[in-house]
C-alpha cells in the first residue's frame, strides 16, 4: 500500500528539533504514568494490540472516536483512493463483496465475506468466480444493494482519465487488452457494458477472468471494488460525498480541514459479519504540524493517528517513556532498501552489487532508520514478513542480520576483484530530499563503503518528483544513479500484491517505473506467470518464496529494515488491533470506545 | 563693572551681581560642553554679553564658532532635546528680563519659549514641519501662549502672514511649507516667531539658504518688524555683510570664545583682531569685483576639544609673530578693552595693530 | 490627491495583469522545462500512459501554454468549463483553476481561508504596532539605558528566533503545561470567544516577531527624527516634550513603518504559512503548504494569485495613507 508516510512531516519533525526538549519535559508534566501492562488509566499496555485484540470485553457502543491525522485521504472515492489509511477507513461508510478479515495480525490479511454471503466459488480453471448477495445490505437511503451495484463500482476503475489515483489491477486482470472504456463513455443503456463481469440477477454477480489470477480475490477485497450507484455518483467529485453502503455515513467533510461521519441508520447490523461499528460519531480532524498532532494524541484529545505513520521521533520519545502502555509497535510491511540499477556501471556486474551487500553496515544502516523499534529490524530479504512465503530473518543470503552485520570488509574487497574493480569504484546515491531518514541511511552507506574503496556521492533529488526522476530508467543512467534508496509496501498481502511491480519485466516502464533494478530474469516473470494459476494458499506461499531468493540471489537489492513504527492508541479506546491486512495499521472499522461519553 | 549706556548700545562686561542682571540679556560666562567619545567639545567656552531692548547684537564667525549653540544655550534648546545618558553640559548664567534661564525649572523656561523668546532658523524648509500647513504651525505656536479657539488663531495667523508680506495671506494660509518658495518659507518662518510678540528675537543664518535678492529683503523684514515691536534682536552670521547695516552691537567668535565685541562701526571700521580683520576681507561686497572680492581667512577653524594653546587662533593668524617671546602660543590672551565698549583678545599692541589695520589691511578692503 | 488615486489604481490594475501572466508563466512552463509530468503524480502508482495521457487532456497540459493562459484568464471573469472522459466540471467565475487533486474549485477556498490568514495578520499586526512602537519610542527616549539595552536585547531574540521555536514553545507552556489556552482553531461564526482563544497564541508569537522588528526600525526612524530641525522648531515654540513627541516626531516616525506594514501585511498573505502550520490554522498559508506538498498546482497558483492581489491592494491603501500623512507625496 502507498501510504505516503510522508515528508511534511519529518522534515518539520527534524527543524524543530530544538523544541524537543521543551516539549519532553511538558510532556513529562502532563502524563506521568510509565506502566506498560494493564493500568490506571486504562491503556490496554504495551504491545497489547499488536497482532491481538486488545480490550475487545471494554468496548461499548456509543461515542465519538475521534481521529487526527497531518494527512488528508488522496482521495475518499471508494475509486481513486490508494493511501493505506484510506483503504483501511473506507471501510466505514463503504462494503465490498469480501474484505480483509477483521481479526488481529496474519489472520487479517485473509478474506471474508462481507456483501457476499461467502467468499467466492471458484470454476476450476480458476477463471470464474461466483457470488450471491446477502440479505437485507441497502445503501443509505435504505434502497437495497445490488450486483449491478457492485459492478458500476468495479467499472468505474476503468474511468481513469476522470477517476484517476487508485489500483487499476482488476482493470488489468479483468480486461488485459483495455477494450471496455468505462462507464461514463459506455454507450450501452444501463452502462454496464463490460464483458467480464455477468450480473444474471440482483443477488448474483459473476467475474469471467480472461487469465486466471490466484490473487483475484485478494484484488475484489480492495477498496476500489466497493459497489457505487450509478444515480449516486457524481463522478470525480465523489470522494467528497461517497453514499455509503457501510455503517457510517458523510455528514460533513472539509478538504484538509475535518471530516465526520455518522451512523447510517439503514445500516443492519446482522447483515453485516464484518463491522461491529461500536461508536456513534467518527470525526477526523487534520493538523499541520506533526508535533503538535503527537502533543495532542497523547494528551488525550484524539485516539488514533489516522495515517498511521507512527509517531514522530518527539513524540516517540515521549510516548514510550511517559505512556508505555498506549503504544504498540507493530511491523508495517513496508521494507526499507536501496536498489541497483543495472542500467549504471559497474552495477551491471553481479559481484559489484554484492561488494556493496557485504560492505554496508547493515546496524547502521538500522540505526539510522532509528533502531529496533521505530526502524524495525534489520532486514536481510526482499518478502515482508506479512506476505505469505516470507522467512523473515531466517533467510538471510548475505548473513546482513548475522556474522556481515557491521559489514564484511574482505567479502566485498574479494567481491569487487571478482568485479574487476579491486580498488573499488565510484558511484551516486539517489535520495529524496523531503525524508531526513533516507538521507542518514544514505550518509551511513556512504561511509561504511568508503572503506571497501567505494565512493559514493550523494544526490538529493525532489521528493515529490519521484516517478519522474528514479521512475525514468533514461534518466537514471544520464544520471548515473548506480544505488536508489527507496522503500515498498505490499497493496495486498501476496507476492504479487507487493513484488509483481518491482521485479517483473512487463513492469519496466519508461516513466513511473518501479522495476528500477532493470531485473529482466525470465525465471522471475516466470514464477509470477506459475502464481497466478496456482490457487492453492501452500503452493502460492512456495512460488512467493522462490521469487524472493531469485530476487536476493540476484544481489540487486540491500534491504535496510523489515519496517516497524510507533503506533499510538488512546486509553479511550477498546477492542483495538493490528492487522497485516493493512500493513500493521489498527483495524478501524473495529475500534470501539470504553465509554460512550463525551 | 563697566558702565552700561542708558541709551542701550550694551556690549560689556558682565556687571558681577550674583544677585541679577539690570540688563534685558545678560549672558555670563556661558560655558556649553558637550561630552563624546573622542573627548569634551567645548562649544561655548566662558561667553558674555549683554543686550537690551529694542537693540541688534550680532554675533558673526566660522561655523564651529559656537555662534549657534549660544543661541540655542539661551533657548533651552541643549536640554530640551537632550535623550538617553549623554546630555551637554551648561554653566555660568543667563538673564532674561530678570529670570536666570539655567537655573530655572525647565518647565518655566519653556513657557517664556516662543513667547518672550523666539527663533529663527537657517533653513525654513527643514525648520517647519513638513506634514503640516503653514497656518497649522503657526496657530499651534500660537495657541501655546493664548487660550484662544483655533478661528481666533488662525486669523492671528493670517495676520501675521499678511504682516510677513506674504501675498494671499487668507489663501496660502492653508498651504504647505513646501507649496512655498525659499523666502516665502522665511517669510512664514518669521511670522511664525513673531506671533507672540516675542521681546527677544534670535535669528540664527537667517538669509543663509536663500537667494541674494531674497536676502535682502528678509533683512529689511527683520528691521521693520524689530522697529514695529521693539524687540531685542540677536542675529548670528558668518557673513559680517548681514549684520553691517543691521546690528547696533557685533560680537566676534571664534573657538567657543569671543575676540572682539563692540558698537558695530567701531567692530567695522577699527576693528582690533586678525580674526575680523579675515571676516571683513571674506566679506562680499557689491561695489567690488566679482575675483578679488572673497579673501576667506586661511586654514581651518580648530578643534573644538583641544584648542591651540595660546591665541586660538595663533595657527592661522598672519601675525602670530608679531608679539615677542612667543607669547601668542603659550598664553591666552584676555579680552581688554581697547576703546569705548570696544574689546578685543590680542596679545598685539594697541599700536601695532592700528598700525597694521591702517596701513596693511584697510586699503585691501 | 484625485489625480493620485487614479494613477495609483491604475497602476495597480496594471500590476496585477502583468503579475497573473508571470506567475502563470512560471508555474505552467517551469514544469514543462524542467521535464516533470505533472499528469503522472495524479495517477495510481500503476497507470498506464493512456491514463496519464488522459489526466493530461483533462488538465488541459496538452494545450499550448498560450492558450492555458488564455482560458486561465478567462476563466477568472467568465467562468470556465473542464471536460474529458465523460466528467464535466464547471467553475463559475471568478474562477481561478480547479484542483483536480481534492475536486474544488480554488476561488471559494480560497474565500473560505482568507479570513482566517486575514485576521491572523491583522491582529498580530495591531498587537505588534502597539508593542513594538511602545517599545521603540521608549528605546528612542531612552537611549543608552538599560531599558533600551534590554529591549533591544529582546527585539534581537524576537526577530532571530524561528516562529516555529517561539511557537511551538508557547504552545507548550501556555497550552499544554499550563492549559490557559485551548490552542485549537474555532471558527469565528461558531464562537467568538473560541475563535478568540484559538488565535492568541497565534497573534502573540506573529506578532513577537513583527514587534521585535518594529521596535528596531521605530528606535532608529525616532531617533533620526529627533534630530530633525523642525522637532527643534517645535521645541523652540515653547511646546511641551510629550506634544513634540506624539504631534510631530511620531507623524514623521510613522511613514516608513507605514510603508513597511503596507508590505508586511501584504506578505503575510501567504507568509503566514508557519504560524499557520504551528498552530493548526485553516488559513491560506496552511493550504499552500498542503498544495506543494501534494503538488496541486491549481491552488499554488491561487494561492500566488491572491496572495500578489493582497500585496496589491496593502501598498494601494499605504500609498493612499501616505498621501494623507504626507502632504508632499500628493504631488508625486
Amino acid at each position: 500500500m502507498t501510504t505516503q508516510r510522508t515528508s511534511g512531516r519529518r522534515k518539520q519533525a527534524m527543524a524543530a528539533a530544538a523544541v524537543v526538549a521543551a516539549l519532553l519535559t511538558t510532556a513529562a508534566c502532563g502524563g506521568g504514568d510509565s506502566d506498560s501492562g494493564g493500568s490506571k488509566n486504562g491503556a490496554a499496555g504495551f504491545d497489547a494490540a499488536n497482532n491481538k485484540v486488545a480490550q475487545a470485553d471494554l468496548a461499548k457502543k456509543g461515542g465519538e472516536l475521534k481521529f487526527a491525522s497531518t494527512q488528508d485521504a488522496d482521495s475518499w472515492d471508494t475509486t481513486r483512493g490508494y493511501y493505506g489509511f484510506m483503504w483501511n477507513f473506507s471501510r466505514y461508510y463503504s462494503r465490498q463483496l469480501v474484505t480483509n478479515t477483521p481479526a488481529p495480525g496474519e489472520k487479517g490479511a485473509g478474506v471474508s465475506p462481507d456483501l457476499a454471503t461467502d467468499v467466492a466459488k471458484v470454476s476450476d480453471d480458476g477463471k470464474t468466480y461466483t457470488y450471491t448477495l446477502r440479505d437485507g445490505v441497502t445503501w443509505e437511503d435504505g434502497k437495497p444493494i445490488t450486483s449491478k451495484d457492485v459492478k458500476y463500482g468495479i467499472e468505474r476503475v476503468w474511468a481513469q482519465d476522470v477517476l484517476s489515483g487508485g489500483p487499476t489491477y482488476l482493470k488489468e486482470v479483468l480486461d488485459p487488452d483495455g477494450k471496455y472504456q468505462g462507464p461514463y463513455k459506455d454507450k450501452s443503456a444501463d452502462k454496464l457494458g463490460l464483458k467480464a463481469i455477468e450480473t444474471p440477477d440482483d443477488k448474483t454477480i459473476v467475474f469471467k477472468l480472461p487469465e486466471a489470477n490466484s490473487d483475484f480475490e485478494e484484488m475484489l477485497a480492495l477498496t476500489s471494488a466497493s459497489p457505487v450507484r450509478q444515480d449516486k455518483d457524481t463522478k470525480s467529485k465523489y470522494g467528497l460525498h461517497p453514499f455509503s453502503s457501510g455503517p457510517y455515513k458523510f455528514e460533513s467533510y472539509n478538504p484538509g480541514k475535518d471530516l465526520t461521519l455518522v451512523r447510517n441508520t439503514e445500516w443492519k447490523q446482522d447483515s453485516d459479519p464484518v463491522r461491529k461499528a461500536y461508536p456513534d460519531k467518527i470525526t477526523i480532524k487534520f493538523f499541520t504540524n506533526a508535533n503538535e498532532l503527537d502533543q495532542r494524541l497523547i494528551a488525550g484529545d484524539y485516539d488514533i493517528d489516522l495515517a498511521q505513520t507512527g509517531l514522530s521521533p518527539q513524540g516517540r520519545t515521549s510516548a514510550l517513556k511517559e505512556h508505555k502502555g498506549n503504544v504498540d509497535n507493530p511491523v508495517s510491511g513496508y521494507i526499507r532498501y536501496a536498489v541497483f540499477p543495472q542500467s549504471v556501471k559497474p552495477f551491471d556486474n553481479i559481484h559489484c552489487r554484492k561488494a556493496v551487500l557485504y560492505g554496508a553496515d547493515h546496524v547502521s544502516l538500522q540505526t539510522a532508520r532509528g533502531g529496533p523499534q521505530a526502524g524495525g529490524d534489520i532486514g536481510t530479504n526482499m518478502l515482508p514478513p506479512a506476505v505469505p512465503g516470507s522467512e523473515g530473518q531466517k533467510y538471510d543470503p548475505y548473513e546482513m542480520a548475522g556474522a556481515n552485520k557491521k559489514g564484511n570488509v574482505e567479502k566485498a574487497k574479494e567481491e569487487l576483484k571478482a568485479c574487476g574493480h579491486p580498488n573499488g569504484f565510484k558511484t551516486t546515491i539517489a535520495v529524496r530530499n523531503n525524508k531526513p531518514v533516507e538521507v542518514a541511511t544514505a550518509e551511513s552507506m556512504q561511509a561504511s563503503l568508503k572503506k571497501v574503496g567505494i565512493e559514493v556521492g550523494i544526490d538529493q533529488y525532489d521528493g515529490s518528483q519521484t516517478a519522474g526522476i528514479i521512475g525514468s530508467p533514461t534518466n537514471v543512467k544520464k544520471k548515473g544513479y548506480g544505488i536508489i534508496i527507496m522503500g515498498w509496501g505490499p497493496d495486498f498481502p501476496s507476492v504479487q500484491g507487493y513484488g509483481l511491480p518491482l521485479w517483473n519485466s512487463n513492469y519496466i516502464l519508461e516513466s513511473g517505473n518501479n522495476n528500477y533494478a532493470l531485473i529482466e530474469d525470465k525465471e522471475i516473470d516466470g514464477l509470477f506467470e506459475k502464481y497466478t494459476t496456482t490457487l492453492e494458499d501452500s503452493g502460492k506461499a512456495d512460488i512467493a518464496k522462490q521469487i524472493n531468493h531469485k530476487v536476493m540471489e540476484g544481489a540487486y537489492y540491500l534491504p535496510f529494515v523489515f519496517e516497524k513504527f510507533i503506533n499510538w492508541r488512546s486509553s479511550r479506546v477498546a477492542n483495538v488491533y493490528t492487522s497485516d491486512g493493512y500493513s500493521g495499521m489498527y483495524d478501524f472499522v473495529n475500534i470501539g470506545l470504553k465509554s460512550s461519553s463525551k | 563693572m563697566s558702565e552700561l549706556s542708558k541709551s542701550g548700545a550694551a556690549v560689556g562686561e558682565p556687571t558681577g551681581s550674583a544677585s541679577g542682571s539690570n540688563a534685558f540679556l545678560e549672558v555670563r560666562d556661558l560655558k556649553v560642553h558637550f561630552p563624546t567619545d573622542d573627548g569634551l567639545v567645548k562649544s561655548v567656552d566662558g561667553l558674555s554679553f549683554q543686550l537690551e531692548r529694542g537693540k541688534t547684537l550680532g554675533i558673526v564667525g566660522e561655523s564651529g564658532s559656537g555662534k549657534s549653540v549660544t543661541s540655542l544655550g539661551i533657548m533651552g534648546l541643549h536640554t530640551a532635546g537632550q535623550y538617553g545618558r549623554r546630555k551637554a553640559q551648561i554653566s555660568g548664567e543667563i538673564w532674561l528680563d530678570g529670570t536666570e534661564l539655567l537655573s530655572a525649572d525647565a518647565d518655566q523656561v519653556r513657557k517664556l519659549r516662543g513667547r518672550q523668546m523666539a527663533m529663527i532658523f537657517q533653513d525654513p524648509l527643514s525648520a517647519l514641519h513638513p506634514y503640516y500647513t503653514i497656518g497649522q504651525q503657526i496657530v499651534e505656536a500660537y495657541r501655546i501662549h493664548h487660550d484662544v479657539d483655533k478661528k481666533t488663531a488662525k486669523r492671528r495667523a493670517v495676520e501675521m502672514l499678511d504682516r510677513v508680506g506674504i501675498p494671499q495671506p487668507d489663501k496660502r494660509v492653508d498651504s504647505y511649507p513646501h507649496e512655498f518658495s525659499g523666502g516665502m518659507r522665511q517669510r512664514a518662518m518669521i511670522a511664525m516667531s513673531l506671533v507672540n510678540n516675542p521681546e527677544l528675537l534670535i535669528a540664527d543664518e537667517p538669509t543663509t539658504a536663500l537667494d541674494v535678492t531674497v536676502q535682502a529683503q528678509i533683512l529689511d523684514l527683520i528691521r521693520d518688524l524689530q522697529k514695529e515691536f521693539g524687540s531685542a534682536v540677536i542675529i548670528i552670521t558668518h557673513d559680517l555683510g548681514v549684520v553691517a547695516e543691521l546690528a547696533d552691537d557685533l560680537l566676534v567668535m571664534y573657538g567657543g570664545r569671543c575676540v572682539e565685541r563692540g558698537p558695530a562701526e567701531k567692530v567695522f571700521y577699527e576693528p582690533r583682531h586678525p580674526y575680523t580683520w579675515g571676516l571683513l576681507g571674506s566679506m562680499p561686497r557689491l561695489d567690488r569685483d566679482q575675483q578679488e572680492r572673497l579673501t576667506p581667512v586661511k586654514g581651518s577653524p580648530p578643534s573644538l576639544i583641544n584648542l591651540p594653546s595660546g591665541c586660538a587662533f595663533n595657527p592661522r593668524c598672519p601675525y602670530a609673530d608679531v608679539p615677542k617671546d612667543d607669547v601668542t602660543r603659550t598664553v591666552r590672551p584676555e579680552l581688554t578693552e581697547i576703546g569705548s565698549k570696544h574689546w578685543a583678545a590680542c596679545h598685539m599692541s594697541q599700536e601695532q595693530r592700528e598700525r597694521i589695520w591702517t596701513e596693511e589691511i584697510a586699503p585691501k578692503l | 490627491m484625485l489625480a493620485y488615486l487614479i494613477r495609483r489604481l491604475f497602476a495597480a490594475v496594471v500590476m496585477l495583469v502583468v503579475i497573473i501572466l508571470v506567475v502563470f508563466g512560471i508555474f505552467f512552463l517551469v514544469p514543462k522545462w524542467a521535464g516533470v509530468d505533472i499528469a503522472t503524480s495524479f495517477v495510481g502508482k500503476q497507470a498506464d500512459p493512456a491514463s496519464v495521457e488522459a489526466v493530461r487532456q483533462k488538465l488541459g497540459l496538452g494545450d499550448p501554454v498560450f492558450v492555458q493562459a488564455w482560458e486561465f484568464f478567462k476563466g477568472i471573469f467568465a467562468g470556465r468549463t473542464y471536460s474529458g472522459g465523460g466528467d464535466v466540471t464547471q467553475c463559475s467565475a471568478p474562477c481561478f483553476g480547479y484542483s483536480f487533486r481534492s475536486e474544488q474549485a480554488v476561488w471559494p477556498v480560497l474565500t473560505e481561508r482568507f479570513p482566517v490568514t486575514l485576521a491572523l495578520a491583522l491582529g498580530a499586526a495591531v498587537l505588534w504596532l502597539i508593542f513594538g512602537l511602545a517599545a521603540g519610542v521608549l528605546s528612542a527616549l531612552k537611549r543608552g539605558t538599560l531599558w533600551d539595552r534590554g529591549a533591544m536585547v529582546v527585539a534581537l531574540a524576537g526577530v532571530s528566533l524561528p516562529i516555529y521555536f517561539t511557537g511551538l514553545l508557547s504552545l507548550a507552556i501556555f497550552s499544554h503545561s499550563l492549559g490557559w489556552i485551548n490552542a485549537e482553531f474555532v471558527p469565528l461564526d461558531e464562537s467568538f470567544s473560541g475563535w478568540f482563544g484559538g488565535m492568541i497564541l497565534p497573534w502573540i508569537t506573529l506578532a513577537f516577531l513583527y514587534a521585535a522588528m518594529y521596535a528596531r526600525i521605530t528606535r532608529a526612524t525616532m531617533m533620526e527624527i529627533l534630530g530633525e530641525d523642525y522637532i527643534r522648531t517645535a521645541r523652540a515654540k515653547g511646546l511641551r516634550e510629550q506634544v513634540v513627541i506624539r504631534k510631530h516626531a511620531m507623524r514623521s516616525t510613522l511613514t516608513p513603518l507605514l510603508t513597511m506594514l503596507g508590505m508586511d501585511l501584504g506578505a503575510l498573505m501567504g507568509g503566514a504559512i508557519l504560524t499557520e502550520t504551528t498552530f493548526s490554522l485553516p488559513g491560506l498559508g496552511q493550504k499552500v503548504l498542503d498544495a506543494i506538498q501534494n503538488q496541486d498546482l491549481p491552488f499554488i497558483l491561487g494561492v500566488v494569485l491572491i496572495t500578489s492581489l493582497a500585496v496589491l491592494i496593502a501598498n494601494l491603501v499605504v500609498d493612499v495613507l501616505y498621501a494623507v500623512i504626507d502632504p508632499r507625496v500628493r504631488l508625486a
